[in-house]
């Protein structure tokens, strides 16, 4: 029995990693850029919802979407003053430092105006859960929460890149920017689309973090962030699916490990994994071998 | 190379200075004086103003009553405060400044690292210093430096002899931070100390700085070992996620902390009610009903308008133990510095102090004061003494 309510653990905090996995590769897959403060962007959105939800006596729904729209906004801005810009330039590194600083930029933003103190942030699921075998074996509301909320972001976007005529545009870009833009796609324009996705996700990841996990400092996105991007390139970076896998191996792999090996390794055996992931099969577990055409 | 010369020459510069200051105070000290001038240190302003202040605050009330009810062996007190905004620099400034005033004994600094730096000065001067809250061990290095609180490991004893001696469980499990040399260091001392107590240890897992979100597991871990007591030697940031979490999945153990857990109650928007039965080692509850405690919360409300912490006790005990071992080692103030130093540090071997952080302190030559630990529980989102 105990196993499995480590299982359950483990496929909560998954679901976690991979609804940030989703917005890491959604962005990585059609702008071809790792946005680093992607984990800020969930940070920002906790602090959002915690300070429109004490300005409302909590009332976290209209936090969340006040969020998710700031978030948005966010996104798209960050995208237009320090990414776009860079797009063009001679090497991939500077847009890569460029999103670092804006990491550090973001966190020191909310270190200003929030302080280092932690805040305990109240949970936006207010649902007990399920007990079952006589309460041998809970699952929490927020876990059922977040499983369900990532396999419907996971399916509404697989819908929207497949089946939309601005999902289409994105696969164009993303394959090859120059010819889109020739054949009349705005590549600027989907690129920012992308960002606003990926933020809107990010809000949404941070509320399902914050109340799986109720402390909020200005680096609470900095480590699942992280440990996002390392599940996203485990499943396969750019693909959807595979960030939605990457992210749910992750963390049961993280919580077994410290539940059998030691809750010291933990970080160790999961980057581990990575290596021996990466060595067997570099593209990930869904990746795809692209060949450059010559 | 053209700036190591100009740091050398400011240095010896300095050292110069020094000398020529330190020769007038010894001057004067010899000169007759018919008062002991003792020092205090603290951060009165910045980050840690509320301890600096309550350490000052705490020794002023002791001076006054000591004033007031004749002095040392017949001699009156002088007493000077400076701040050291928690800087290790300043509080070195701070203590050349209360030297020139003609300091003889100094009770500080307040913090642990400004505590290290001036001691370095202490020993050089050879005066006598008393800490009253500095608790890294390296604070009381030098055989002139004592402390009145509990080092950060012997933390960890003091929490197994509480735990043994007031029978809170039988099995106990621990959660401590791996990648921190205080929690860390508590978590070595209360295993070691618990061989042979009456309780067993059941679970101990570590988490780190990197991977402090996620508790699920090491309580689990605990629940299903069945540890009926959970030992938190760590910062009330992550206590506070603890307990939210130990609430979420349905486990009450009894949760005992260390001084770390002091400011569980101030985190913004939690839920205090969750701390509640929440017991930690502390020296000092302002709520308890023994008269020693009852006039000093009374004395430090009447003039500071707040409620003492466990700092200005600890300051007020110190400012008893330096009277205490004045007295023992009959030393006068018209002795140098060094002299009084010499023979108070003799003293504190010897003397048994009784204040408001113990009802028993004694001293080892290293300068960790041997005392009963006391612990507080949260009721009704206050402290309340657990006795």
């Amino acid at each position: 029995m105990s196993f499995l309510t480590y299982l359950i653990n483990g496929l909560s905090l998954g679901s976690i990693y991979a609804i940030i996995a989703l917005g890491y590769t959604m962005v990585y897959g059609i702008a071809k850029m790792l946005n680093f403060a992607h984990g800020d962007f969930i940070m920002v959105g906790c602090y959002i919802i915690f300070s429109v939800s004490a300005a409302l006596s909590g009332n976290s729904v209209v936090g969340i979407i006040v969020a998710i729209v700031l978030c948005t906004v966010l996104g798209v801005t960050t995208e237009f003053v320090a990414y776009r810009p860079l797009r063009g330039a001679a090497s991939p590194l500077a847009v890569l430092i460029t999103a670092i600083g804006v990491s550090y930029l973001l966190e020191n933003i909310a270190l200003l105006i929030y302080g280092a103190d932690i805040k305990s942030f109240t949970s936006v699921v207010n649902w007990e859960g399920l007990s079952f075998a006589g309460g041998e074996l809970k699952i929490q509301g927020v876990t059922i929460v977040t499983i369900a909320i990532s396999v419907v972001i996971l399916i509404a976007l697989q819908l929207f890149i497949n089946k939309t005529k601005q999902g289409q545009a994105m696969l164009a870009a993303s394959e090859d920017k120059g010819a889109a833009a020739l054949m009349g796609i705005n590549v600027n324009r989907t690129i920012a689309l992308t960002f606003a996705i990926g933020s809107a996700l990010a809000a949404v990841a941070g509320a399902l973090l914050c109340s799986a996990y109720p402390s909020l400092s200005p680096y609470t996105g900095a480590m699942p962030g992280i440990k996002a991007f390392v599940a996203a390139v485990l499943g396969g970076i750019g693909s959807i699916p595979g960030a939605m896998i990457g992210g749910l191996v992750l963390g049961i792999v993280e919580i077994l490990s410290k539940t059998y090996i030691s809750s010291q390794l933990s970080d160790a055996i999961v980057f581990g994994i990575l290596v021996i992931v990466l060595l067997v099969k570099p593209t990930g577990i869904l990746g795809k071998q692209i060949q450059e055409k010559v | 190379m053209k700036k190591a010369k100009k740091v050398f020459s400011a240095v010896l510069a300095s050292a110069m200075a020094l000398s020529l200051l330190a020769g007038c105070g010894a001057g004067a000290a010899k000169g007759g004086s018919d008062t002991f001038k003792i020092g205090a240190i603290g951060p009165l302003t910045g980050a840690a103003a509320a301890y600096g202040n309550a350490v000052v605050n705490g020794a002023q009330i002791a001076v006054d009553e000591i004033n007031a009810a004749g002095g040392i062996n017949g001699y009156q007190i002088e007493y000077k405060s400076e701040d050291d905004e928690l800087n290790a620099e300043k509080s070195v400034n701070a203590y050349n400044t209360l030297k020139d005033w003609g300091m003889q004994i100094l009770v500080g600094s307040t913090t642990s690292a400004c505590s290290i730096a001036v001691s370095e000065n202490t020993k050089n001067d050879n005066m006598f210093q008393l800490t009253p809250s500095g608790s890294a061990e390296d604070c009381v290095k030098y055989d002139n430096v004592f402390r009145v609180c509990f080092s950060d490991p012997n933390q960890g004893i003091a929490s197994a002899q509480y735990i043994s001696d007031h029978n809170l469980a039988t099995k106990v499990g621990i959660i401590y931070d791996n990648s921190d040399v205080y929690s860390s260091g508590i978590y070595q001392k209360f295993a070691q100390e618990s061989e042979g107590k009456n309780y067993e240890i059941v679970s101990a897992e570590a988490y780190t700085q990197d991977n402090n979100t996620d508790f699920s597991v090491q309580l689990q871990k605990a629940k299903d070992a069945g540890a009926d007591l959970v030992f938190l030697p760590i910062y009330y940031s992550d206590a506070a996620l603890i307990l939210t979490q130990a609430n979420t999945m349905g486990y009450a153990p009894t949760f005992f902390g260390v001084d770390g857990m002091d400011g569980i109650l101030t985190v913004e928007n939690f839920d205090t009610s969750l701390a509640e039965g929440l017991m930690l080692l502390t020296p000092f509850a302002a709520d308890a009903t023994d008269d020693l405690t009852v006039n000093f919360v009374k004395q430090y409300n009447d003039k500071f308008g707040e409620t003492p912490n466990q700092f200005a006790a600890d300051a007020y005990d110190a400012v008893y133990i330096i009277k205490a071992a004045i007295e023992k080692a009959g030393v006068t103030p018209d002795k140098s510095t060094s002299e009084i130093c010499d023979a108070v540090k003799a003293a504190m071997l010897e003397i048994e102090a009784k204040g408001l952080t113990s009802q028993k302190m004694t001293w080892e030559a290293s300068g960790e004061p041997n005392k009963e630990p006391k612990a507080v529980v949260i009721k009704g989102g206050t402290y309340v003494s657990a006795e």
